[in-house]
């Protein structure tokens, strides 16, 4: 029995190439559309790129893990309409690098959490869960008002978001860092330009320590805007969505 | 490799195969698999009991979490798979590595720190949150070239076999290496902040964020604890059995349908999500027809041992191999079964999903690496036998008990949670409120926790058996079943 | 982009690809003229021990 050398190497090349192109079909059919179909997000108004200091309590909202066990896409079902609010829509994150919809409920959704309790509330919560919610089962977060928000790179985070589009201009990445002491003080603070930057951005001294901006800070102020930037008494879905 | 050898396979010529390198992977799934199940046997009390949380940042469930997941699947299920394949593929092509024995080393050495930098940085808070991805974007191109010299490693050495065919496993754990490359570099992509910090942005987002991630989510499930465990069950199930497997051509067939069809069903993952409906449809589609390839494997791993059914009474090794086998059939029944938005709309979010990944892990990727880690460590370390085939029967009993507590307990918890959700009182009010259904769940948790802590205890079982095998005890042991047939005779 | 033509083109097509894709899989794999090739390649992993004990069949 000859075999040739040359058929044995042809043979696993030919079998290389079939299975990526066995395992590209799907993906291709899937992914590609995803990015050039008009109606995968629909057109909405009010989303906008966080404000720096929201990006800087979302990356430690990533940071910490919480998307193991709160989702941020409400389902479109009567029952979570009740719990939680409107159905999420695409567009609600279209500029969330990464998406954080999760895919497990130990806790509840958060994406609309933005505005129903109060930074008092959030602030307690964080540091010990169950002082307000005595059955919760979340892990303490005391740990984040101790610690001061590191954001003096924070153009840079503005910078890279740039490069995978998010549309922030050469203004907000030049007052990026004023804009989070801005939002992150309240109060006496001059806090027009965040607020004109960033419509609906909440302001003020989240952690009720008005001496440092904490991680605590940028957390609560993630979690108040989350899920309240479109006015959903305008809204009306297009006919062949869904 | 001279063309006389070439020329005649039928000759056995001695081939000094590379073993030092698969020893090193052997014991690092040993280790690496207690490491993880410790880690998850630690936040499956955390969530019982959440004072474990112990208070302090690096202990909490979130970053642990990844810790027990990466642990797990890239740890010891990657160790297991580079192993067995680098061993597999030695033997069936009747060569030995190509590369030689530091290239080897290397690829060992560098999947190791691939799993140290990954698992040190989730404790520390450095992760992209995609899940089953977490690690950031150094140690995404660190992996990305140890696996490219492990694809070079692994093809290499089929290229230049002495046995005219490219035997079945190779093709599972071929595919597994190429699809988990083009999967992990595609739904990485990144921009790192800066070149000397560790935070990056996703260059997707939102919805197709969503989409990349669950694509690569899923076919991580689909590739990497899938089809590279079929490439274990196709060279270890044959070899313990001593028996060819069932059909080759069902193998074939096996094969093509399994990988095609796999790669579509990732938005299963995200059914009544803000992911546009024709590719929830999809996904739905491809996940019911999934069920035939796996299953058409199932039958395939499980019949290799027809007419040889008293060994799984008298071989603890194989039944621990068929067992897994069984498990996977039942865990690619629930899988396409959840994947139907009517089922799904109930299961989404809740433990049964937990419950569904572990009857696959634990059941199947972990019973499946358990025996070919039996089969391995006497043939590496050249001993007669195992230490202990009883320690290998109480290691199979603790084990399987402990996954049936975990996953009855999963399922009971989250068909609960999903009805108690969706339930109204008499008013037409939601009847409970969301931390109602959290304090139900307390008696499950710990179920799944006590579950979970008999599964490792088991492990610990394996790992005293393989380092006195190791060591070159044996255990002089009467077997609990001899191979004798006189009942069956009698009965006839 | 530029693949959007061919992706349109293909959309419509991807069930018939998987049958045609399944046939040429089956027809090949239980091609009577490759039974006895198959059945070789079944016995591949018992003829690796070259050293160390035989393990039989």
């Amino acid at each position: 029995m000859r075999i040739s050398h040359a058929i044995f190497e042809k043979n696993v090349i030919v079998l290389i190439i079939g299975i990526l192109v066995t395992v590209s079909i799907g993906g291709l059919v899937q992914l590609v559309p995803l990015f050039t179909m008009e109606q995968t997000i629909e057109k909405v108004e009010g989303v906008r790129p966080y404000s720096p200091l929201e990006l800087m309590g979302r990356n430690i909202y990533i940071r910490e893990g919480c998307y193991l066990c709160h989702s941020q896409m409400i389902r479109p079902f009567r029952d979570e309409a009740e719990r939680f609010g409107h159905y999420s829509l695409a567009a609600e994150s279209m500029y969330d690098h990464p998406f954080q919809w999760g895919s497990k409920r130990t806790g509840p959704d958060l994406a609309r959490v933005g505005g129903k309790y109060s930074n008092e509330w959030h602030v307690a919560h964080l540091i010990d869960p169950r002082s307000v919610v005595p059955e919760s089962i979340m892990p303490p977060y005391a740990f984040l008002a101790h610690k001061d928000l590191p954001f003096d790179d924070i153009a840079d985070h503005l910078k890279a978001l740039r490069i995978t589009g998010v549309p922030y201009t050469d203004e907000e990445i030049a007052d990026a860092r004023k804009d989070v002491i801005a939002q992150a003080t309240g109060g006496d603070a001059d806090t027009s330009g965040v607020a004109q930057r960033y419509p609906k951005a909440v302001m003020g001294d989240f952690d009720g320590d008005p001496t440092r901006i904490t991680e605590m800070d940028a957390l609560v102020a993630y979690l108040q805007m989350l899920g309240t930037l479109v006015d959903f008494k305008d809204y009306r879905p297009a006919a062949d969505y869904r | 490799m001279s063309a006389a050898i070439a020329a005649a396979p039928s000759l056995r010529t001695p081939v000094r195969y590379e073993e030092a390198v698969i020893k090193k992977f052997t014991v690092a799934t040993v280790f690496w698999g207690v490491t993880g199940f410790l880690v998850g046997v630690v936040i499956a009390w955390q969530l019982a009991f959440p004072a474990l949380n112990l208070g302090l940042e690096w202990t909490t469930f979130g970053r642990l979490r990844p810790l027990h997941t990466s642990a797990v699947i890239f740890a010891f299920g990657g160790n297991a798979l580079l192993g067995t394949s680098l061993y597999v593929v030695q033997r069936t092509c009747r060569t030995h590595l190509f590369g030689g024995p530091a290239f080897a080393n290397f690829i060992f050495w560098g999947y190791q720190l691939f799993i140290v930098m990954a698992a040190s940085g989730y404790v520390l808070g450095i992760t992209q949150s995609k899940e089953y991805a977490e690690p950031e974007w150094y140690v995404d191109i660190w992996l990305t070239i140890v696996w490219v010299c492990y694809l070079i490693c692994f093809a290499g050495t089929l290229i230049r076999r002495q046995e005219p065919h490219i035997y079945v496993a190779n093709w599972f754990y071929l595919a597994f290496i190429l699809t988990i490359a083009m999967l992990h570099i595609v739904n990485n992509l990144a921009v790192p902040v800066s070149f000397t910090g560790t935070k990056s942005y996703i260059y997707w987002s939102g919805v197709q964020d969503a989409m990349t991630q669950w694509w690569y989510g899923h076919n991580a499930v689909g590739f990497f604890l899938t089809a590279g465990f079929l490439g274990i069950m196709y060279y270890f199930i044959p070899k313990q059995a001593n028996r060819p497997v069932y059909s080759y051509r069902l193998s074939i067939v096996h094969f093509w349908t399994l990988i095609f069809l796999y790669i579509w069903a990732g938005p299963h993952h995200l059914h009544y999500t803000a992911l546009p409906d024709w590719a929830q449809t999809l996904g739905m589609i491809f996940s019911i027809m999934l069920w035939m390839p796996s299953w058409g494997g199932m039958i395939n791993g499980i019949m290799t041992l027809s007419g040889a059914w008293d060994k799984l009474r008298t071989d603890p090794i194989l039944r621990f191999l068929v067992v897994s086998v069984a498990f996977y059939g039942m865990s690619t029944f629930e899988g396409p079964m959840m994947a139907i938005k009517a089922v799904n709309s109930l299961s989404h979010y809740t433990d049964w999903t937990i419950g569904h990944v572990h009857s696959g892990a634990l059941g199947w990727v972990a019973f499946v690496s358990f025996g070919a880690i039996y089969f391995l460590v006497p043939k590496l370390w050249n001993r007669e036998r195992l230490y202990s085939l009883r320690l290998v029967t109480y290691h199979f009993w603790i084990a399987t008990i402990g996954i049936v507590l975990y996953i009855t307990a999963m399922w009971i918890s989250g068909i609960m949670q999903g009805l108690m959700w969706r339930a109204y009182d008499t008013l037409g009010f939601l009847q409970y409120s969301f931390i109602e259904t959290v304090e139900a769940m307390h008696p499950y948790y710990v179920i799944r926790a006590t579950g979970g802590t008999m599964f490792l205890l088991g492990s610990l079982i394996m790992v005293y058996n393989v380092w006195k095998t190791i060591r070159g005890d044996l255990r002089h042991e009467a077997a609990f079943a001899q191979p004798v047939r006189i009942v069956t005779g009698a009965a006839e | 982009m530029e693949s959007t033509g061919i992706m349109e083109w293909l959309h419509p097509l991807w069930l018939v690809w998987l049958v045609i894709l399944f046939a040429v899989v089956v027809w090949w794999a239980y091609r009577p003229k490759n039974k006895h090739r198959f059945e070789e390649d079944a016995r591949i992993p018992f003829q690796d021990e070259g050293e160390g004990k035989e393990d039989g069949r």
